[in-house]
């Protein structure tokens, strides 16, 4: 394994992550990433040959809400909250790419 | 053009009629003021916590069995991360590695041909809000968000535009008569997603697909995928290469546009969901949904044929929609008789509906006056031609009796009240008699006619028939 | 007045009895909050008026002689959100947010008539050993002001500790309750996973928090336990499971309990004062009555790596939300949407949160998940499974809390690595969901440390047994820092 990280996958990875990493800064934070990494790189050591993952240590299972409207009446609460609103909408800046619909 | 095979995959997103979200409790209600059937789970809130609707489990169950598929027992729920502001917390909780089921089937009939296409998988997810964009700005309102989806992934099975568009039509019908959505396109609670390549024949890879996108019909569908193919045709035969792309349908030339070139593929960072416990779908659990799953088209098409008498042809057509099949069985319980009902569900009803653009249960028409429509033509107390008036008198939500009654539309059978009359007829119309006597039939018609004009319509016409028969050959 | 020298039910006599009103009781409270943190920097926001307000109606309806809580100030740690109180998990994200709900936790608080005084300080969304990564200040440790409180939860252990209030709340995602209740010398309980709502708790690595009590002393803790714990319907992740009276075990001693140590948590990298303290709670115990023994956790090495993984990747999929578009930072002038989204995160979240979220979305992108994520989830496992191993002949496990005492302010911030290390003691508990309790066992210079005991999932009350008997038998937790000219 031991993939060292680019500062190119470094830019990918602010990109997903909505983030921005100056040029200045982008060295820096690649060595940091790159070490830490390294650090998750050594459980490549354990065998985990038929191992189930495990994603949640919770005891309940199958633990379910019936199927029943309730309306908390939060909207004026919700809508007092946002940083931009317009006759009952939350306000956002034009969408350039549409990438998702 | 006959040298290239086609491959078409739909993913049919269908929306879910439970009354609550599928992990908020907030009403799913349309057509509401913007974000006022919202909280502050559906907001995606610091610190707020998803809890999974059973009804959602149960209706993806039921959608499960109604196209053949197989139940996974442990299914569980995965975030699939993408920033977007109709998507609040930027993840979208999905199902990637285990869906509620896969490996289904649905068969469909195309050029006389039957066909089982097969569906890959099918899983339980939450729909994203609803955008507005503006010149300057673009407005979100949460109402839909956290509505109810089950997506089907068909597999890529369907070898030509109108294979897609009979396999769409049997979704849609399969899962409407489960009940759990009223799969219509034109309302948003059945969206449809395509994507198609074409290859040389002999070829085992598949080719570059192009997705479609503006597809707001079953017809769009079928339109903008021939369109499709023809063109990846004339790309290939040229020499040109396909881009993978995604491509507008243009409803107003047919014709798909490019919208955009897609680079390598979405990272859309699955992961297990740790705020939902696992579910567990036992046997006993999908037998108790199987128990209240309504029974599906094809086994009412068997009954219809094989128990009520009815042609294949008109089974058919009375099990296009669950309300209507529905409707047909009651009338039939309320003991009306199958063949006149499926005449007149076919008929008058069909028509009023198209003259009406409405769907039969937003009418007035109930099951059970059309019965009692039927079962007065039955005992001849209305003639066919008087329904015509009570019919219309159902589509006002009138009963039929009260309305015949009313209407003095009693039909007149009884020979002692009708005799005067007949023999009134006969001695006016010497000329009449005499053709009847010298063999020509029609002229019965004429004296008929003459009794209902002086019954005003409501004469029974096989009674007349009958006396008048016998009177002129005494 | 502080409480130094009380207990829950001592304070709770004095209401009863009249010796002091709950509104006097509050109003000193915010005296000696005052009158300290300037020292100590351990609140974020008080909750003044609508505390005093609320002690005032406690009053004229009478405290509960029945309910321990009743007129009760207790502090929150910022993280857990609270209806119309300013909730910023310590970062510039949520500045100026203030909530439109409660936290379960401080729902069931406020039923019982505690009292909510204020929100503590802690590391930016929990992130972090020390709580020096807050956005607003740094929080000093009350037995040493060049000390760090530790962390994340550093702002409600060091107003327990500093005498500030009698309780507190905090929450633990890889060690951040035992961790600084060491480092401050009170009692810090991480409950089983499941045990307490996570609902209104902002999400830092959401398979791995809870919340739990900070106190004085071991009885306090049970009591609040008590107070916060069961099934939520808003939390599916709750358990079902009959929650029993946390005090009710307390002083059953320790006589027959199998304690196991493991090697593991003694190896290179202790601090010799740290070590030496845990033996001699191991000798405490055995002379109680209890049997000691050494046991194997031979995943421990990997502990690090898989915990940094998974909470880092489910924290960069929980802090998405941070959008900018319904609440919180929205930078100002974004041109596009784009923009509104890189520029709100970029600007206003710390370091230490963007380096975990580039973590962790690196762990989960396309061609790494399986050797990161689905990885760590394996050794995930492999770690529940030692533990269970061990809990097959053993009752309790016995280990260090953190691998030093506290550490100076500025110390540890320049290199994450060194930081990331420190949690390696406290994070085994959390990756197996189980309950593992901090409490006072000895000093190093002049600074508390603390040992942990871990129990078997759902089984708080022995650890609270055991917690108890070594407490009745020593002194360290009746130790107090010198505050201010109190002491």
């Amino acid at each position: 394994m031991a993939e060292k990280i680019s500062e190119e996958q470094v830019k990918h990875v602010a990109e997903l992550a909505k983030l921005e990493i100056s040029d200045d800064q982008l060295p820096y934070f690649t060595k940091q990433l790159e070490q830490i990494i390294g650090l998750f790189d050594t459980l490549s050591k354990v065998d985990t040959t038929g191992v189930e993952p495990t994603s949640s240590v919770t005891d309940q299972i199958n633990v379910m809400r019936e199927d029943i409207a309730e309306n908390w009446h939060q909207t004026q609460g919700l809508l007092d909250n946002a940083p931009d609103t317009q006759d009952g909408y939350i306000r956002v800046p034009t969408i350039i790419d549409e990438s998702e619909d | 053009m006959s040298n290239f095979e086609t491959t078409i995959g739909l993913e049919v997103h269908v929306e879910l009629k439970t009354k609550s979200k599928i992990f908020s409790p907030s009403p799913v209600e349309f057509g509401d003021k913007p974000n006022s059937n919202t909280n502050v789970i559906d907001w995606g809130y610091p610190g707020v916590l998803p809890s999974t609707n059973k009804g959602v489990v149960e209706d993806g169950i039921k959608a499960a069995l109604a196209l053949h598929a197989q139940i996974e027992p442990h299914p569980h729920f995965d975030r699939k991360n993408y920033f977007y502001p109709d998507n609040p917390k930027a993840y979208q909780i999905s199902q990637s590695d285990k869906p509620l089921a896969h490996d289904g089937w649905v068969e469909v009939e195309v050029d006389g041909k039957k066909k089982k296409i097969g569906i890959a998988e099918m899983h339980i997810e939450e729909d994203a809000g609803k955008l507005a964009h503006e010149k300057e700005h673009s407005f979100v309102d949460l109402n839909r968000q956290g509505t109810p989806l089950i997506e089907i992934v068909s597999k890529p099975e369907i070898s030509s535009p109108k294979e897609a568009y009979a396999y769409l039509e049997e979704l849609r019908k399969q899962i409407q008569f489960t009940g759990v959505s009223d799969v219509k396109m034109e309302e948003g609670s059945m969206r449809v997603d395509v994507n198609i390549s074409i290859r040389p024949v002999g070829q085992k890879k598949l080719g570059t697909k192009t997705e479609l996108k503006n597809l707001n019909s079953f017809t769009y569908v079928e339109k903008g995928l021939a369109y499709e193919e023809q063109r990846q045709q004339r790309v290939l035969m040229t020499g040109g290469t396909i881009g993978q792309e995604t491509r507008r349908f243009d409803e107003n030339t047919g014709e798909t546009v490019l919208m955009r070139v897609k680079e390598g593929s979405d990272d859309y960072r699955y992961f297990p969901e740790p705020d939902l416990p696992a579910l567990d779908i036992s046997d006993a659990w999908i037998d108790s949904i199987k128990k209240e799953l309504p029974e599906p088209p094809a086994k009412r098409r068997d009954r219809y044929v094989n128990e009520l008498g009815i042609t294949d042809y008109d089974a058919m057509v009375l099990t296009q929609t669950k309300e209507m099949s529905d409707f047909f069985d009651e009338m039939v319980k309320d003991g009306a008789d199958p063949k006149l009902s499926a005449n007149y569900l076919q008929g008058d009803v069909n028509g009023y509906l198209n003259d009406n653009q409405v769907d039969l249960q937003n009418t007035k028409i109930t099951p059970k006056n059309l019965a009692t429509m039927i079962k007065l033509i039955m005992n001849n107390t209305i003639s066919s031609k008087l329904a015509k008036k009570v019919f219309k008198g159902i589509t006002e939500g009138k009963e039929p009796k009260k309305f015949v009654k009313d209407n003095g539309m009693v039909q007149v059978s009884d020979p002692s009240e009708l005799q005067p009359m007949i023999d009134e007829v006969i001695s006016d119309n010497p000329q009449s008699v005499e053709d009847f006597n010298n063999g020509k039939d029609r002229a019965i018609g004429f004296l008929v006619g003459q009794i209902m004009k002086k019954t005003h319509g409501k004469a029974n016409p096989q009674v007349v028939n009958k006396m008048l028969v016998d009177s002129m050959k005494k | 007045m502080n409480y130094f020298g009380e207990s829950l039910n001592s304070i709770h006599t004095k209401l009863v009895n009249k010796k002091i009103s709950s509104e006097e009781l509050t109003k000193q409270t915010f005296d000696d909050i005052k009158a300290t943190d300037g020292e100590i920097n351990a609140f974020l926001t008080l909750n003044e008026e609508a505390a005093l307000k609320k002690a005032k109606e406690i009053d004229q309806n009478g405290v509960d002689a029945n309910n321990v809580l009743s007129g009760m100030p207790v502090a929150i740690k910022d993280n857990m959100v609270t209806k119309g109180l300013r909730t910023t998990a310590a970062s510039k994200i949520l500045g100026n947010f203030t909530p439109i709900y409660d936290a379960t936790a401080v729902e069931k608080l406020n039923s019982l008539n505690a009292i909510d005084v204020g929100k503590t300080n802690m590391d930016e969304f929990a992130m972090g050993g020390s709580t020096e990564n807050s956005a607003f200040k740094i929080t000093h440790n009350p037995w040493d002001k060049t000390k760090v409180p530790g962390g994340s939860s550093g702002g409600s252990a060091a107003a327990v500790a500093s005498g500030q209030v009698i309780a507190a709340l905090g929450s633990d995602t890889g060690g951040s309750i035992r961790q600084p209740a060491s480092f401050n010398g009170v009692v810090g309980m991480k409950p089983t996973y499941g045990r307490v709502s996570r609902w209104g708790l902002i999400a830092f690595g959401s398979s791995l928090d809870q919340i739990g009590p900070i106190t004085r002393n071991v009885a306090d803790n049970a009591v609040i336990l008590n107070a916060i714990a069961g099934h939520d319907k808003h939390d599916m992740t709750t358990s079902t499971k009959e929650v029993p009276d946390f005090t009710s075990s307390l002083d059953k001693g320790v006589k027959g309990l199998r304690i196991g140590i493991p090697s593991e948590f003694m190896a290179q990298g202790l601090d010799e004062d740290v070590k030496d303290t845990v033996l001699k709670t191991a000798d405490t115990f055995k002379k109680m009555g209890a049997t000691v023994s050494e046991v194997s956790l031979p995943h421990t090495q990997y502990g690090v790596a898989a915990y940094y993984i998974i909470s880092s990747s489910e924290a960069s999929s929980n802090l998405q939300r941070f959008d900018g578009i319904r609440y919180g930072y929205r930078a100002k002038d974004a041109k596009n949407l784009e923009e509104l989204y890189v520029k709100s995160r970029s600007e206003a979240f710390g370091e230490e949160v963007k380096r975990r979220i580039m973590l962790g979305t690196f762990s989960l992108s396309a061609g790494f998940y399986d050797a990161y994520f689905k990885k760590a989830a394996q050794v995930r496992t492999l770690m529940i499974n030692d533990f269970t191993n061990v809990f097959k002949d053993f009752d309790l496990i016995l280990a260090p809390t953190g691998p030093t005492p506290a550490y100076g302010i500025g110390e540890d911030v320049s290199d994450p690595m060194t930081m990331y290390m420190n949690d390696v003691l406290t994070l085994p508990v959390n990756l197996a969901g189980l309950p593992g309790m901090s409490f006072p066992a000895g000093f190093s210079n002049g600074l508390p440390v603390g040992v942990q005991l871990i129990g078997r999932p759902f089984d708080e009350l022995t650890v609270y047994q055991a917690g108890n008997a070594f407490e009745q038998s020593t002194d360290f937790h009746k130790k107090t820092p010198k505050m201010g000219g109190n002491n």
